[in-house]
């Protein structure tokens, strides 16, 4: 290698080509040659000094003042920015550092409203490349080598998808976006809507074009009026502008959507159920196959795909297989957004590479426990037909097969935690409680089964377990998942199961014990005071609704316990974790009362 | 809106950036008010009416009020994120009509940052 006497490096990532870097070496280049030193420098650093905001004008200066005079040129020297302590900078802040932003490229920065907005960060341009440029093969081949999978849950090949109905050959095929989140915890797809309408449907624009369909539909339920809202405005700018319609953007491509509004039916984000609810039926699903790819909405080859997945579309087109891949892993590639909530300290709404560590986003994104003394117990994921995952797994990658694997699902990307004051056994009655309502009663395994687990679970929370419930619990799930038409029935029972699987002894403390340690089951604990550690501060006495807690200022409080009625608002209001859970008190038996025989 | 070609889409993108970026757009100050369903239940529709008050009443035209979607963060909201010429974008949370009116005293006409409502400084990377 030849020596030089000083070494300049140009950065020429996008960012600085974009604003210039080109022009600037050819200057530099120029000005170097003129003033005879090309040979001895070959393009700062042994001095370390970082220039920025160079342009072609400044360059005769600095090379004079750098290389000839051998002074830093500071008017372009790079300046730390002065230190502002009190507010902490992006890569300050967990919350923000972990995250990278794809799907939710435009959160927060752009007016859903403005269609020019949407434009300027790069809007339409994948869709304009998509039309013009590449024929529906391509699509589908950047689609497939990308490697998205749907994330609406199950985790699908969306290229796969695609392929299978572009093959299909019909007069008319659908193009369906699934906006009808469910899932009690989710919320990332209603805030993709609300955020960036255009980037769904600019999605679907690149799917109808990939499978050659004209009519799309996207599938929302009334309970998101905002997303509807803006969805509609949306879809009436690009109408208005020509992105919707006939012949987008002069590429002979024909493709208008509209808006269904679905009434809230769980079961409706079952494609199959969605489908027949856009025909005006009720909305129940149908065995597979056929599948929609040949036989969907209106028994015409459909696709339908999910809010998030569309909205990873556009980018991917626009930068190509390579770059999606560039993040996650080999068989979950790509970003998730999870929607985080429970009893987590930022509540909100992330978007991460796939196979960060679950522990990652629970403690760095999420900042750890609300409640800063409380212990981390369980984060569900998948919604009811996901599962719990307890502390001991925290570790495992986030990826669809790494999740699937505690018995939970990456689902749709709720992600509810539980603290240590949480019982599994009610949790995963709420969960039960959610699909019994909602199972559409088609079949009678779901229909039946989801009641008769739910009676057992509200038996066994209210002190009249048996012994051997657990096992009928297993039993039934296993039938139900098993017997069961769609999705809705084959993971229903996934939340009982799990939380047998890793919190069984919570479940034989309520049967055997009639001990809930949280306290949650009122029927199955009792309240006490631990003298010592009582400091007689009087938050509990204030926060009793029946005045069951009594005690002087200053001095340990008591709770009578034949007025309490295991509210828990003490155990609540206590900053001194001094409220003690105990088994049950013994109920006093009622005197037998005798009857009298009737007679007249 | 005429139909829009490949072309006009290039052009509005090289537009819009000037609003963006404030720069040639002749803007002073941006303030964001994030209004997604969380945000408005959290009472970002009272930040917003506040935030055009103050600019009537100040008779600023330098100003521009947006709004956006949940800036993510559903726990702090309402949220606004303001971005004053050449300054990284400050985002502010928790908020409500008075602390607003503060925000749009002392850092949109004073300039300086209001670090006990600030949260952040800085944009978020996307890739």
């Amino acid at each position: 290698m030849e020596n030089y006497r000083a070494n300049l490096l140009l950065c020429a990532g996008t960012g600085c080509v974009a604003s210039g870097t080109p022009k600037v070496t050819a200057a530099l280049r120029e000005e170097l040659e003129k003033k005879g030193l090309s040979d001895e420098i070959k393009i700062v650093y042994p001095e370390e000094i970082f220039y920025q905001k160079l342009t072609v004008e400044e360059v005769p200066k600095l090379v004079e003042e750098h290389f000839l005079k051998g002074r830093p040129y500071e008017k372009l020297m790079f300046k730390e920015p002065e230190k502002r302590a009190a507010i902490p900078l992006m890569n300050e802040i967990p919350f923000f550092k972990h995250q990278v932003l794809r799907v939710l490229r435009n959160k927060g920065l752009i007016d859903p409203e403005s269609l020019e907005e949407y434009i300027a960060r790069d809007g339409y341009m994948a869709a304009a490349k998509a039309l013009n440029e590449m024929t529906p093969e391509d699509i589908i081949a950047v689609i497939k080598d990308a490697g998205i999978r749907g994330r609406g849950g199950a985790g699908f090949p969306t290229g796969l998808k695609w392929e299978f109905a572009s093959k299909s050959k019909a007069d008319q095929k659908y193009m369906l976006c699934n906006g009808d989140e469910g899932d009690p915890g989710a919320f990332m797809d209603r805030s993709v809507m609300e955020a960036d309408p255009h980037s769904v449907i600019e999605g679907m624009i690149i799917g109808a074009r990939a499978i050659g369909s004209s009519k799309g539909v996207i599938y929302v339920r009334a309970e998101y009026p905002l997303a509807v809202e803006r969805l509609q405005r949306a879809i009436n700018l690009c109408r208005e502008s020509g992105l919707l319609g006939e012949n987008i953007l002069d590429s002979g491509f024909d493709f208008d959507l509209e808006i269904y509004l679905g009434a809230g039916a769980f079961v409706c984000g079952e494609e199959t159920a969605l489908m027949r609810s856009i025909e005006g039926q009720r909305g129940m699903p149908r065995p597979r196959p056929p599948f929609p790819a040949h036989k969907g909405l209106w028994d015409k080859p459909s696709v339908l795909n999910n809010v998030e997945t569309l909205a990873q579309i556009a980018p991917t087109v626009l930068n190509g297989a390579e770059w999606y891949r560039s993040l996650g892993t080999e068989k979950s590639a790509g970003t998730k957004v999870f929607a985080l909530t429970g009893d987590i300290r930022n509540v909100g709404l992330v978007e991460v590479p796939m196979g960060i560590p679950l522990k990652t986003i629970i403690y760095d994104i999420g900042g750890g426990m609300k409640n800063k003394k409380k212990k981390f117990k369980s984060v569900q994921m998948g919604g009811p037909s996901g599962g719990c995952i307890p502390e001991d797994l925290i570790n495992i990658p986030v990826t669809y097969e790494d999740v699937v694997k505690t018995g939970a699902i990456m689902g749709s990307g709720g992600m509810v935690v539980m603290d240590e004051d949480t019982c599994m056994v009610s949790t995963s009655k709420f969960f039960l409680e959610f699909t019994a309502d909602e199972s559409c009663g088609k079949c009678t395994p779901c229909r039946v089964g989801t009641q008769v687990m739910l009676d057992m679970l509200t038996d066994i929370t209210e002190g009249r377990g048996k012994e051997g419930d657990i096992e009928i619990l297993e039993d039934l799930s296993r039938d139900i998942i098993s017997t069961s038409l769609c999705g809705l029935g084959q993971t229903a029972p996934n939340p009982v199961l799990s939380t047998i699987r890793y919190f069984r002894h919570e479940y034989e403390a309520h049967i055997r014990d009639h001990w809930c340690h949280a306290g949650i089951c009122s029927d199955l604990a009792s309240f006490h005071i631990i003298e010592d550690l009582c400091k007689g501060c009087g938050a509990c006495l204030r926060a009793c609704p029946q005045q069951a807690v009594v005690g002087e200022k200053k001095k340990p409080h008591r709770i009578l316990q034949e007025l309490c009625i295991q509210c828990r608002s003490c155990y609540d209001a206590c900053k001194f974790a001094s409220i003690d859970i105990k088994r049950a008190l013994p109920k006093e038996k009622p005197e037998p009362v005798a009857v009298e025989e009737g007679g007249s | 809106m005429p139909r829009l070609t490949i072309n006009d889409l290039k052009k509005i993108k090289e537009n819009q950036k000037s609003t963006f970026k404030l720069r040639e757009g002749g803007y002073r100050a941006k303030i964001t008010v994030h209004m997604g369903t969380c945000g408005i239940a959290a009472g970002a529709r009272e930040v917003m009416t506040a935030v055009l008050d103050e600019i009537s009443n100040s008779g600023a035209e330098d100003i521009i009020a947006t709004t956006s979607g949940c800036a993510g963060l559903c726990a702090r909201e309402p949220m606004a994120t303001v971005e004053i010429l050449s300054s990284p974008p400050v985002k502010y949370v928790d908020l409500n009509a008075d602390k607003m009116k503060e925000i749009f005293k002392e850092h949109i006409t004073g300039g300086t940052p209001v670090e006990k409502y600030a949260f952040v400084v800085g944009s978020e990377t996307t890739y």
